[in-house]
């Protein structure tokens, strides 16, 4: 692999996050490694309970990583003390999954705004402040008469906005969008996207973009990784993926994005089984369990994530 | 490239759908809560007679002259039956009960809210620290509580009070101290819940300091059940004040507490049982009216309590 590092804003190496649980350890987040160029997007696409959020949350060390490495320019995050973190912060920020428990319900959107540009220290001087604010509202959609509103007043549409002007508030180079749409209605979802993708544009930022849809990162994302319990098991361009989806997980959820043609007729990979539990996982394939292959070998090991075409990799026994 | 000076003409998000701007109501939940509590008869009532008791607290100096009024001996007058001139009697030493009662409000109230300031202040600050940072110092916090709320409060203010002698101050103290368990109780409680809530989170991912989230965003939003709280406090306060003078551990006399004008009429209970019956009226009314307001504001603060 010939990668000029220069290019790269973040590249995770093995990163690990297990919780203690009353059964055992949980492993939420098992041995992921990525890196990210600037500008470009990676998509993180898997169903629920599959760790996605708390990958998210880990490269922000909003949860302390297990094990692991985060490197962002080239700098080892996990072995920065808190100080160093909170300068670090201001180049990684979120924007949450759920628009309506992510905003303080007793602040305004005003009050939000500006906490965080004082507090960070962004702008100094009442009037700067305040300007700042205004112009992050304008910046992300919200029309100046809001500035007084509570998030309750608000759509889902618009507290995510306010979500979003608070993660470029401290003006980040990197964005992780932990499902910035899935709570949100389908118009309102596109001008979200929308949004997001011109800040991008403008603002040069890279992203990881979170979601258990394929089809809402199929236009957005360079990148695609396919996450399953805890591991990527496939990743490609996205159109690569698209175009050859070579995990048998990768196929099932690409088999389920509805296709906007009548005549065009996809047979639908139903799987069945059980998913395997995330809790103290045996060394075997995790989703052996409702593969369509039958094979031996996955069921010894866990397949480890492989280059099968350039740029393409898949943990699979089969390919 | 810089964030700043750069705009996005998103699409109009001012469309039809979404609720109107309200830039004159502020205070939204504020105000929600007045309006529940201004539909409940019974706590309107309390806070009207609170808001009587406080006025007369705070105006007795003007009303009555202390030495001549309230402690004044006027041994021709002793002991008369309830009449115009002395709408509640005198008592063995010729003072009027009626001054003496309205006067003793300043007691009640004085050390009611005082001593639930203190057990407030201390608790919600061990409450908050138990409830965000768990662990071992949740642990010390909790036992401690435990060992606290297992000391009955008349004990506790014998204790303090003989410690420490029988002045109004340490009364105050030693009924705050017995209130402490209670807030710690309470505070952790709502804070556990506020701490999972995902703005907790997002604060911190934009920088914010931990004080600073406990302060400004934890404990505003754990706030209702602390105020109900507090208010139901105020009146078990006021008995523990008055318990703790009947036993001479209180107010000082002659000052008329209206525990100690208990204690006092004690003796003539089967004669002059006026000595008694309005100075344990005034008690009943007052912690009447703050359990009143106490139980509407709960009400109004979440409506789902009510049956
Ligand atoms: N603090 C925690 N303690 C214990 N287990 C946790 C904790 N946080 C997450 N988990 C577990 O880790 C696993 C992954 O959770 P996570 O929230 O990352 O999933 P997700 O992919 O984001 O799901 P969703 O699509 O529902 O948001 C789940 O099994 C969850 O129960
Ligand atoms: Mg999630």
């Amino acid at each position: 692999m010939e990668k000029n590092v220069s290019n790269t804003i973040l590249e995770v190496k093995d990163l690990k996050k297990h919780f203690k649980t009353s059964r055992g350890m949980l492993h939420a987040v098992d041995g992921v490694s990525f890196s990210i160029e600037y500008g470009k997007t990676l998509g993180i696409v898997g169903e629920s309970g599959c760790g996605k959020t708390t990958l998210g949350r880990t490269i922000l060390r909003l949860v302390e990583p297990t094990s692991g490495g985060i490197m962002l320019e080239g700098r080892d995050i996990t072995k920065l003390n808190l100080r160093d973190m909170k300068k670090v912060r201001k180049d990684i920020q979120i924007i949450f999954q759920d628009p309506f428990s992510s905003l303080d319900p007793r602040n305004t959107i005003s009050q939000a705004l500006t906490e965080v540009v004082k507090v960070n220290k962004i702008r100094s001087g009442k009037q700067e402040i305040k300007d700042r604010v205004l112009q992050l509202m304008e910046t992300v959609g919200l029309a100046e008469r809001l500035i007084n509103t509570y998030p309750h007043e608000l759509d889902g549409g618009r507290r995510q906005r306010i979500g979003i002007a608070r993660a470029l508030a401290m003006e980040p180079k990197f964005i992780v969008c932990d499902e910035p749409v899935s709570a949100l209605d389908v118009s309102i979802q596109a001008q979200i996207l929308n949004l997001l993708q011109e800040l991008q544009e403008t603002l040069g930022l890279s992203y990881i973009f979170i979601t258990h849809d394929l089809a809402v990162v199929n236009h957005f994302a360079d990148v695609i990784a396919v996450m399953y319990l805890g591991q990527i098991v496939e990743k490609a361009p996205t159109e690569e993926l698209f175009a050859h989806p070579l995990h048998p997980y990768t196929q099932a959820l690409l088999s389920a994005i509805p296709i906007p043609e009548i005549l065009v007729e996809r047979p639908r990979i139903l799987l069945r089984g059980e998913i395997t539990s995330p809790i103290n996982p045996k060394d075997e394939c995790r989703f052996g369990n409702r593969c369509f292959h039958d094979c031996k070998e996955c069921r010894g090991s866990n397949p480890v994530l492989r280059e099968v075409s350039p740029d393409h990799f898949v943990a699979c026994c089969k390919v | 490239m810089s964030i700043n000076n750069v705009t996005i003409n998103a699409p109009a998000t001012e469309s039809a759908h979404g609720p109107a701007p309200r830039r004159y109501v502020r205070k939204t939940q504020m105000r929600i809560v007045l309006h529940q509590l201004s539909k409940n008869k019974g706590a309107m009532v309390g806070l009207f007679i609170i808001l009587a008791i406080v006025l007369v607290a705070i105006f007795a100096d003007v009303l009555f002259d202390y030495d001549r009024d309230v402690v004044g001996i006027h041994i021709s007058q002793k002991l008369l039956r309830p009449s115009w001139a002395h709408p509640f009697g005198t008592d063995d030493l010729g003072r009027d009960i009626f001054i003496r009662v309205l006067y003793g409000s300043r007691y009640s109230v004085s050390v009611g809210v005082v001593a639930t300031i203190i057990g407030l202040g201390i608790g919600v600050v061990l409450g908050a620290i138990a409830g965000y940072y768990c662990g071992l110092a949740e642990d010390i916090i909790m036992r401690f509580n435990d060992i606290l709320s297992a000391v009955p409060s008349i004990l506790m203010g014998i204790v303090i009070v003989s410690a420490m002698g029988a002045t109004t101050f340490n009364l105050m103290l030693a009924i705050g101290i017995t209130s402490v368990p209670q807030f710690v109780r309470i505070t952790r409680a709502s804070v556990l819940t506020v701490r999972n809530q995902e703005y907790i989170e997002a604060l911190h991912a934009a920088g914010i300091s931990e004080a600073r989230i406990i302060a400004f965003h934890v404990l505003p939003n754990c706030l209702s059940p602390i105020i109900v709280q507090a208010t139901l406090r105020i009146a078990s306060a006021i008995i523990a004040a008055s318990s703790l003078s009947f036993l001479g551990l209180g107010v000082p006399a002659p000052a008329p507490e209206w525990g100690s004008m208990l204690s006092l009429g004690r003796q003539y209970v089967r004669t002059a049982s006026y000595l008694t019956i309005f100075p344990g009226l005034a008690i009943l009314v007052t912690v009447l009216a703050f359990n009143l307001l106490g139980d509407g504001l709960r009400d109004a603060i979440d409506p789902k309590l009510k049956k």
